[in-house]
Formats: C-alpha cells, structure tokens, sequence
C-alpha cells in the first residue's frame, strides 16, 4: 500500500507544473543537463572503443592481440595501424549502437568465462571467426573498406595474381574482400570445409 | 702467483688469436657487436626460376609474409592443391606430395609434405657472402673433355 502511496505521489509531482521553479531554470537547466548527459554516453561509449579497452580483458590481449601484433595491420613501413575497434566496430553512429549492443553478449561471456583459456578459447575459434566473417559479409566488408577503396586502388601496383583476382571479382562485385582475405589480422581457425574465396576464379572464366 | 701469470697469459693468448681470426672473418673485432646489415627485399616477381637440378625444391617468387601453415590451415595450399589450381593458375604441388614414405598414393597432401616451407622458400635480393660456384649438369655435359695430360 505504501509502495503504491509513494508512486503516486511522484507521478503527481511530475505531471503537475512545477510551483517554484522558473521557467528559465527549467528550459536552461533541462538543455545544459542534456548537453552534459549526451556528452557523457559518447565519451563512454568512445571509452569502450580504444584498443586500450578491449585489451583490458585478458581473453582478447592473449589470444587475439597477440596475433596481430606480428601482422601487417599492427607495423609496416608507413607506420599505420589499425586497432581493434577499426575492423571490429562500425564507424557509423546506428550501426556502431547496434554493434555495441550485440557485443553485451561478450560481456556474457567474459563474465561467464566462456573463452577465459586458451583451449577453451581455440575450442571456440572457429564460431567466433564465423560470427565476423557472416558480420562482414553481410555489410560488404565496410571495416576494411573504410580505408581499403576499389576506387583509389592501383592494380598496376599490384602482383599478376591480385591483379586478376580482384578485376575479376572486387572490381565486378561478385566477392567482397572477406571472402578471400579472412585471417589477415588473426590466425585462421580449423579451415576444414571453408575453400578459398578464389574458388571458382576459372570456371568464371 | 706462478699460476696466476700462467693463466693470465692463456687468456691473452686465446683473446689475441680470437681477435685476430675474427678481424680476419668480419672487418669488426668479436669484442665489438656489428650493427645489424639491413634486411633484404623479397623477391615478389611472380616469375618462376630455374631449377638448379631437377629434384631441387622450386623457389617461391612471391611474398609469403604472415601465411599461416598449421593443424588448422595452409595457405599455400588454398592455391597450390589440385583442386584450386584452375581458379588460382599456381602450379600444383607436384605428384610426390600424394605420396606418403611407404610409397601409398593418397587422396590429399602426404603429412611429411605439408610443411611447405621446410624445403621451398623465398628469395631476397641479398648479395651472397660467397661466391656460388654451382654448375649444373648440362653445363658439365656440354663442356669440351679436355685432353688428358700425363
């Protein structure tokens, strides 16, 4: 009974104008506390988008970051370097929401300590690389294309072979780029029935 | 004290002898670490080179940074097995990979021929540190015999 006194006192209270609070206050208070209340959650959620984050967690800096390190996307001559959130998380502010939405389920699991061992961890390698491969597939390989263009691409640079890979699938649409480079940046899992994304190259042609 | 100087000159002697073989080897003495000498460009032509003899395991000519060769996954092979060599024009591996040491021919890459890089490896554009002398046969067979001298 007093559970309900109390909440009807409070939605009273809320509905009806306020008595001794100017309008100015109101308006004015209600915009700064907006401006520093989204403020905050994009800071947060920035936080929560640093290599320095995702490394906080003993599963991704003993298993996965240490992979990366020896690849071409941690050190190479220019000197630039993608971390994680770069191919792991959408730039865009809707999907980078609805990505980080999904990633509560690796929280779970850190949690949980579904992944908390190296065995347990290779054990489910290959789930979690179908989970980023059926994730980049389904966006057109959007994380590396965010510094990666078909267009700015110069294939004369390239080898004979990448040469005719790519004009024969990148350029006409057929493949994006995670079908053939998966385990760029990780090693690969148990490939046991997953062929190249090159596959079909000369039967195409 | 006799000992003591006994000893002492041992390690003189040794050190200077080092030294001297090692002067004789590198233009720095041993007790000096060289720096590094910068690290050789790969050789990524896509051109294949001659085999010095036919049973040479054939080079590679083309970067191989990063492939992964293990329990889960071998790169090369996602081109070089039979059955992506249509689709990636790279020359299959030959026969004897299909066959294991009791001479069985299997369906798929014999276990002691999946570790591609135990005998084909890359190039560089090193200098050599010595001069290869190598010849091969056909240029020994073609060489003129020399009239023996007694």
């Amino acid at each position: 009974m007093a559970l309900r006194d109390t909440a009807l006192k409070f939605w009273r209270t809320l509905t009806s104008p306020a008595r001794t609070l100017s309008l100015g206050f109101l308006t004015l208070g209600g915009f700064v506390s907006g401006v520093v209340f989204w403020g905050g959650f994009n800071t947060a959620l920035e936080v929560t988008n640093t290599e320095q984050f995702c490394i906080s967690c003993h599963e991704m800096r003993d298993n996965v970051y240490e992979e990366l390190k020896r690849t071409v996307h941690f050190t190479n001559r220019s000197g630039v370097r993608a971390t994680c959130p770069d191919c792991h998380v959408p730039h865009e502010w809707t999907h980078k929401i609805a990505r980080k939405m999904q990633a509560s389920k690796e929280v779970w699991g850190h949690l949980f300590g579904t992944i908390n061992t190296r065995t347990k961890f290779e054990a489910n390698r290959r789930e979690l690389a179908e989970h980023e491969w059926a994730r980049l597939k389904a966006n057109n390989s959007l994380e590396c294309r965010n510094c990666h263009s078909a267009d700015s691409m110069d294939i004369t640079k390239q080898g004979a072979r990448a040469q005719r890979v790519h004009q024969q699938f990148l350029f006409t649409g057929q493949r994006t780029c995670i079908d053939c480079h998966k385990g760029i940046a990780h090693r690969l899992p148990d490939m046991t029935g997953v062929p190249p994304g090159w596959r079909e190259a000369g039967a195409a042609q | 004290m006799r000992h003591g100087f006994g000893a002492a000159f041992a390690v003189v002697m040794v050190l200077f002898s080092a030294a001297l073989l090692a002067q004789t080897q590198r233009p720095v003495p041993f007790t000096e670490t060289p720096p590094a000498p910068p690290l050789a460009a790969d050789v990524t032509d896509d051109l294949r080179k001659i085999r010095s003899y036919p049973d040479q395991p054939p080079v590679i000519p083309h970067a191989i940074r990063d492939y992964q060769i293990d329990l889960n996954s071998n790169r090369c092979l996602t081109c070089h097995s039979r059955p992506y060599t249509e689709a990636s024009q790279a020359p299959m591996i030959s026969v004897t990979h299909y066959i294991d040491r009791d001479g069985q021919v299997l369906a798929t890459v014999s276990p002691r021929r999946y570790f591609c890089t135990q005998c084909h490896i890359p190039q560089t554009n090193a200098k050599p540190m010595v001069e290869n002398r190598f010849v091969d046969i056909d240029t020994i067979l073609s060489r003129q015999p020399q009239p023996e001298r007694r």
